[in-house]
């Protein structure tokens, strides 16, 4: 039985909020990890009250995205909700704690600033922004494994310890702290800060390799333990893959290019991380927990399903122009820092603790030496791509 | 901690399934404290705005600046308290979302939007001040208020459909076709709603006031004290008497709508006309014992008429009478008895303000004013026991049984410590942060308070924020150290 036009449609706007929650929760989690890496006090402090001030004013708010992705699931897909949630109750426990503290590190943190718990409190942070992606990424490969059955008996460990969900557990990790550093790197650039945008630029481009490496690594471990969506990636969900990867590599270039266009290099690294859940979904397609329970045998009644349109129709109407009115304020203030006589009378009297250097442009003759070497990388993207697709072909 | 106790209590007496309801219970109970001030705080501080700038009163401004900032943290930990709740929902209860997630999924997702759009303009709102206009300012505050409202009501609305369960079809087990507005406006949705928001605003003001109450007992007796006093009692103390009257009215339609609840709340053993009004008293064996009764007073108030026939516990076999009918009395007891002081506190200071057009000074009024809102805390709490335990052995009234819904994992005890722990923590920021906020107040200098930093809050640059005194080592400044 196939799944109907409305079935799909809620699974399509499912798949678009866990997407938005992978880059704005992610670039988040990621903001976390480079916090708790970025060293000493005195050596981490400039990279550290980069990551606060460009990610801290829409912080916690993105936990909103999770909550939507638990009721959009709970509402249109009842049993699969419930399955998974008694399977893996475990890994989810987990990643609750670990937005549990979270919240109790930025609360305390951005209060309390004097306090001595505070550096605890920091690291109590930074190492929940650890816990929880790894977490919610051995769900993500116990779900798409097909390890969770419809009526689980209770939780089961073996299916999120499995090599491909502990692996995709580092994937996650990794493609946090990636997404986070290409978004750290143009706030870095337009605060003038040149010193911090090659530290992030040189973090995003070892995340990238890092995430892409650990992505060959569990894609080539689906191949054993789901071959069901690992046969549906190399198919109909090849495109996005390969949309995917070019992206990434893509990312990578336009680092090595230093040309650090704020929209270009944040969609271009958007779109990378997006095209995977999407092709996680069709992947997936047409199973809610693969081979067990199908999107048809596991959807809410029609009305159920027509109020989440209306929801979603809300959400645009409503959440998005106010969510980018809140970021448009927040940009514009970053860029007019003082907003009192007093406050800026004190600014005076104490600088920033690492000011930032002057930018230097790059010589004509090393971007030369850089978009030849781009245009090679390039070559050899396009070639590692079609080396994707032949197989596919052939079969 | 009223919530701890709470929970632990819950634990030690409720029977099956244990764990998993006390955790449910214990988070509940602790994030239902912060929603009252996602549904309430935000008029308060409009109303001190908004005395603040009709009248250029500085001291109003400065009340309504710094309480945004508490309404800042205080929706921060809710945020995280509130995914920890959507999280629980099917961590503890599959058996119910599983079979009846398509039902109650509508009136969650709204409110999902509401609070999301509340979180944005809580944003926007502390962004604002000194950058818009006063009234610009004024208005861009509206949509907290609104938004609040609009989410109470969503999330009400998915605990009142378990309590009147409609707007569905089930065959087979299955739930084959849902009415998402029939869902949503069940018969209870008016009554737990208005019940709920009016707590919502009792709570948040008479424990704002509270605060600036201890602080006139403390001899800081100025027109930034008083003002601080007034304004959240006012709004509280009209509440007072509304909830009473709503309170009269819920009663009566839980004694049609869910007579056995209605029986465990008022100790009605048998069905019976003349039923007696019990005050206090514990129920032994069929018996109460060190209780008052008020002869035929309980059929009174449930049909104005002595002889009204009120159903008693004995309608329904023993199976599906609700567990600890003490609890559920006493704890009702308690929520009336609390609701009543605090009308009747309100009428106190009506009655002065009407001849003297000023705030009582006098402690015999002060210190239950700096008690009220820890009251008004302990009466939502009773209240919530009530609704919650008297419904039970159900999940769903008449529906879905607590034990079908509840999970198989064995973890819940570990994640009940854990999250009773975690809670302790959440508690102590809500109570800590807004108390060294104050103090800091108190010793700043006004550019210093100008810099400093709140969640969803404009930013500034961390070094600014500090004294030109900081004379300790930098290394505090930023973030972690590595170890």
């Amino acid at each position: 039985m196939n799944p109907s036009a409305d079935t799909i449609a809620v699974a399509a706007i499912l798949f678009v909020v866990i997407a938005a929650y992978a880059l704005f929760g992610g670039a988040d989690f990621g903001g976390g990890i480079w916090d708790l890496l970025a060293g000493g006090a005195e050596r981490g402090a400039a990279p550290r009250e980069l990551i606060d001030e460009s990610i801290t004013p829409v912080w916690e708010a993105n936990h909103v995205w999770l909550v939507f992705v638990l009721v959009l699931l709970w509402t249109a897909f009842p049993p699969a909700f419930a399955a998974i949630m008694t399977a893996l109750f475990v890994p989810l426990s987990l990643s609750l704690l670990g937005i549990v503290l979270r919240g109790v590190g930025f609360a305390f943190r951005h209060t309390a600033e004097r306090l001595p718990m505070q550096r605890l409190t920091g690291a109590v942070f930074a190492s929940a922004s650890l816990i929880t992606p790894f977490f919610m990424g051995t769900v993500v490969g116990a779900v798409a494994t097909g390890q969770v059955p419809v009526h689980p008996a209770g939780n089961i460990l073996a299916a999120w310890t499995s090599t491909t969900a502990i692996l995709t557990g580092f994937l996650f990790v990794a493609a946090c702290a990636y997404i986070s550093a290409v978004f750290l790197v143009p706030e870095a650039q337009q605060r003038g800060q040149q010193d911090l945008t090659r530290y992030f630029s040189l973090r995003a481009t070892a995340a990238g390799v890092v995430t892409g490496a650990l992505a060959g690594g569990t894609f080539a471990e689906l191949s054993v333990s789901a071959p069901y969506v690992y046969h549906r990636l190399t198919g109909i969900a090849l495109p996005l893959v390969a949309i995917s990867i070019a992206a990434g590599i893509g990312v990578l270039g336009l680092l090595w290019l230093r040309w650090h266009h704020p929209v270009v290099l944040r969609a271009t690294a958007a779109i990378a991380v997006a095209t995977v859940v999407f092709g996680w979904g069709l992947a997936q397609y047409p199973y809610l927990l693969p081979a067990a329970l199908s999107l048809a045998a596991g959807t809410a009644p029609t009305g159920t399903l027509v109020s989440e349109f209306v929801v979603a129709g809300l959400a645009l109407l409503l959440v998005a122009p106010g969510f980018a009115l809140l970021y448009f304020l927040q940009q514009r203030h970053l860029l007019t820092a003082a907003d009192s006589d007093a406050d800026l009378r004190l600014a005076a009297e104490l600088q920033p603790a690492v000011p930032g250097r002057p930018a230097t442009a790059p010589t004509p003759a090393s971007a030369a030496i850089r978009v030849t070497t781009a245009a090679v990388l390039a070559l050899l993207a396009v070639r590692a791509i079609r080396n994707v697709f032949a197989p596919a072909r052939r079969r | 901690m009223g919530v701890f106790a709470m929970g632990a209590a819950v634990h030690i007496l409720a029977v099956n399934p244990v764990p998993a309801r006390s955790q449910m219970g214990s988070s509940l109970g602790f994030h239902i404290i912060l929603a009252c001030f996602g549904i309430a705080f935000a008029a308060v501080v409009m109303t001190a705005e908004w005395i603040g700038i009709k009248r250029g009163d500085a001291a109003a401004l400065l009340l309504a600046r710094r309480w945004s900032k508490v309404m800042a943290v205080l929706v921060a930990v809710g945020a995280v308290s509130g995914t920890v709740l959507s999280y629980e929902m099917g961590l503890l209860w599959p058996g119910l979302m599983g079979r009846f997630g398509a039902v109650i999924g509508f009136p969650f997702s709204l409110e999902g939007i509401f609070f999301f759009l509340e979180a944005i303009f809580v944003g926007v709102y502390l962004y604002g001040w000194q950058r818009l206009p006063p009234w610009a300012h004024w208005w861009s505050g509206l949509p907290i208020v609104v938004f609040g409202l609009l989410g109470a009501l969503s999330v009400v609305a998915a605990n009142s459909w378990m309590n009147s369960p409609a707007g569905y079809t089930l065959s087979h087990g299955k739930v084959t076709s849902v009415d998402p507005v029939s869902v949503f406006f069940n018969a209870s949705t008016p009554y737990e709603t208005a019940h709920m928001v009016l707590a919502a605003y009792m709570v948040t003001g008479f424990l704002v006031a509270g605060v600036y109450a201890m602080g006139l007992l403390r001899g800081r007796r100025d027109r930034y004290h008083r003002l601080g006093f007034a304004i959240p009692f006012t709004i509280a103390g009209i509440a007072a008497p509304l909830q009473v009257m709503m309170g009269d009215i819920i009663a009566r339609f839980i004694a049609t709508n869910q007579p056995v609840k209605f029986a465990a709340m008022e100790y009605v053993l048998t069905t019976q006309r003349d039923a007696p009004e019990w005050l206090g008293g514990i129920l032994i064996n069929g018996k109460v014992y060190l209780g008052a009764a008020i002869p035929a007073f309980d059929s009174i108030l449930v049909g104005f008429n002595p002889h009204t026939q009120v159903i008693g516990l004995d309608s329904v076999p023993a199976a599906q009478q609700p567990p600890l009918p003490t609890l559920i009395h006493l704890s009702f007891d308690v929520m009336v008895g609390i609701g009543m002081f605090l009308f009747a506190l309100a009428a106190w200071q009506a009655w002065w303000w009407w001849f003297h057009r000023r705030v009582l000074l006098t402690a015999w009024f002060l210190v239950p004013a700096a008690v009220s809102g820890v009251a008004a805390v302990v009466a939502m709490e009773a209240g919530w026991v009530v609704t919650e335990v008297g419904r039970q052995p159900w999940i769903v009234y008449k529906v879905l049984l607590v034990s079908q819904a509840v999970t198989p994992s064995s973890g819940v005890p570990v994640t009940l410590g854990v999250m009773l722990v975690l809670y302790a923590i959440l508690t102590a920021i809500s109570i800590g942060v807004p108390m060294i906020m104050s103090r800091r107040w108190r010793r700043e200098t006004p550019a210093e308070e100008d810099a400093e930093q709140v969640p969803y809050g404009p930013l500034h640059a961390r070094s600014r924020a500090r004294p030109a005194t900081a004379a300790g080592p930098r290394s505090s400044a930023d973030g972690t150290d590595a170890p």
